[in-house]
């Protein structure tokens, strides 16, 4: 009985992902080593998403804390409200968040861009130039946004935090001193780490789903919108999933 | 300065003996589309052939196979002597840095300026060259185009025709011994693709390059070419020169020439 076409598809499109991926690690550990190019990336995924994930991460903080507020006032708690925000945001919220703003923002930049230079030869033209493409552009990339994506999710907490400081203080006076203190206590190492490494492998997909979009294009200028698009539908659906497992993971480690 | 290029281009004397790269039975397919079927095709030192044929017909993956980009299925290419379907990377590279290509779509970086596009390829080749070496490089090439003052503007800046001479000019800069061009008129108006032929011939004759090209501009064929290839279904169909063929009564030529 013949397959139904979706499922083709689907298992067609996880097949040449895991190949490409089994390719990542391969020339990965291969020299020449692209560190320039590395610390490109570094500055362009990691720098230039600071404003958007500090922006949306202060909001975050400000809304979750104001929506909170009443529920806590009820159940006579509200002294309870840093710490609540604090572990909501340091285990889930934060990031989740910020690897959903930033699959939006690197992984269709990324699609886009290698799409664009598949579909005008450029690829091939490094080639030609006496460069590994796929090192000169997907690793450098899959690493940089490896790396950056936990830099980033550290600082959008701490904005987060503050965004959610002043709003206990628009209806209260708490000082950030007491604010950080009551955050600082209420968390615990299985709050943190598992958080910040599961962090990883979000920016890990969204680098690697976004490098595999780009780098198969086809089809020309639609083919690059195509790419872009369904970079930021995949990542941010295999983020969900990964969350999903770190939970499961940290649950069997017993660290949650 | 045009009519002793084309006499020097046309005239036998002038080519060495030496064969530069020889295709011997080539065959490359895509599933069952057999594109490329016991190709084959040998070109001296100092030769300008242009490989004529319809859209479709396999000239850009023949184009392909020889700079490495695609692997035949069967068959040898040899450039220097030396099997591209068999070399190791380092080989390649090698090769490579004595052949240019230009690219139908140009293919200039979007994200680099001129200059940076220019140098790419001297810095991927690990060429030990000063940046004092590379700069006069970089200014040389952009002379033999005739585009100097571009050399700070951005790809996105520059008009078709100018594209086309940075991307001609990013090929020169290794100083290749061929050089391989993909439909190099596409795209251009008339009188834009005839600079474009003339920019061609002048550096064949500067450099004393080999040159490969891939066209269904008959403009390009009858001005850049001393040697015609009719591919057809996968095949070398005939091989002369562009006055002789224009005469041959076989619609599967005549049909390039109408």
């Amino acid at each position: 009985m013949p397959l139904p076409l979706n499922l083709k598809y689907f298992l067609t499109e996880a097949g040449d992902l895991s190949r490409f991926t089994a390719r990542f690690f391969q020339q990965w550990f291969k020299p020449r080593y692209e560190f320039a190019e590395l610390f490109r990336q570094c500055y362009i995924i990691g720098y230039k998403s600071l404003p958007l994930v500090a922006l949306t991460a202060f909001i975050m903080g400000l809304v979750l804390t104001m929506q909170l507020r009443p529920s806590m006032v009820d159940y006579g708690v509200e002294s309870q409200l840093p710490a609540i925000v604090g572990i909501a945001i340091i285990r889930e919220i934060g990031p989740v968040i910020t690897a959903l703003i930033f699959a939006g923002k690197i992984g269709s930049s990324i699609g886009a861009e290698l799409g664009s230079m598949k579909v005008t030869e450029q690829i091939d033209a490094m080639e030609v130039s006496g460069t590994n493409p796929f090192k000169y552009l997907v690793v450098t990339r899959v690493l940089a946004a490896t790396l950056m994506l936990p830099v980033l999710v550290l600082l959008g907490d701490a904005v987060s935090l503050w965004g959610s400081w002043l709003g206990v203080n628009i209806r209260s006076v708490t000082s950030f001193n007491l604010f950080w203190t009551q955050v600082v206590d209420s968390l615990s190492y299985s709050d943190v780490m598992p958080a910040f490494i599961k962090s990883y492998f979000f920016g890990f997909a969204v680098g690697i789903i976004g490098c595999y979009k780009g780098y198969n294009s086809s089809k020309g200028t639609e083919g690059v919108g195509r790419s872009a698009n369904s970079a930021v539908v995949v990542s941010s659906v295999i983020i969900f999933l990964l969350d999903l497992l770190a939970v499961q993971v940290a649950d069997v480690l017993g660290i949650n | 300065m045009n009519a002793e290029i084309k006499q020097e281009l046309n005239s036998d004397k002038t080519l060495p003996k030496e064969m530069v790269l020889v295709i011997s039975n080539l065959y490359k397919s895509f599933g069952k589309n057999h594109v490329l079927i016991d190709f084959n095709l040998e070109i001296k030192k100092g030769e300008s052939v242009v490989v004529l044929g319809k859209s479709g017909s396999g000239k850009s993956v023949l184009i392909k196979c020889i700079i490495g980009l695609l692997k035949p299925d069967k068959g040898s290419i040899e450039i220097f002597g030396e099997n591209i379907a068999t070399v190791n990377e380092e080989t390649l590279d090698k090769i490579r840095a004595r052949v240019g290509f230009l690219f139908q779509s140009n293919a200039l970086y979007d994200s680099m300026s001129v200059r940076e596009n220019l140098e790419f390829p001297l810095r991927r080749h690990w060429l030990e060259v000063s940046q004092k070496e590379v700069n006069a490089m970089v200014m040389e090439a952009l002379d033999d185009v005739g585009l100097l003052q571009t050399v700070d503007m951005m790809p996105v800046e520059l008009s078709g025709g100018m594209r086309k001479r940075i991307a001609l000019a990013r090929t020169l800069i290794l100083k290749p011994e061929i050089i391989l061009y993909d439909e190099p008129t596409t795209g251009l108006d008339t009188v834009t693709g005839k600079e474009i032929i003339e920019l061609m011939k002048e550096i064949q004759v500067k450099y004393n390059t080999t040159s490969l090209i891939i066209s269904h501009d008959l403009n390009c064929v009858r001005m850049a070419s001393n040697s015609v290839v009719v591919l057809l279904d996968g095949k070398c169909y005939a091989r002369d020169s562009y006055e002789i063929l224009k005469q041959i009564k076989d619609p599967n030529v005549t049909q390039f020439f109408e």
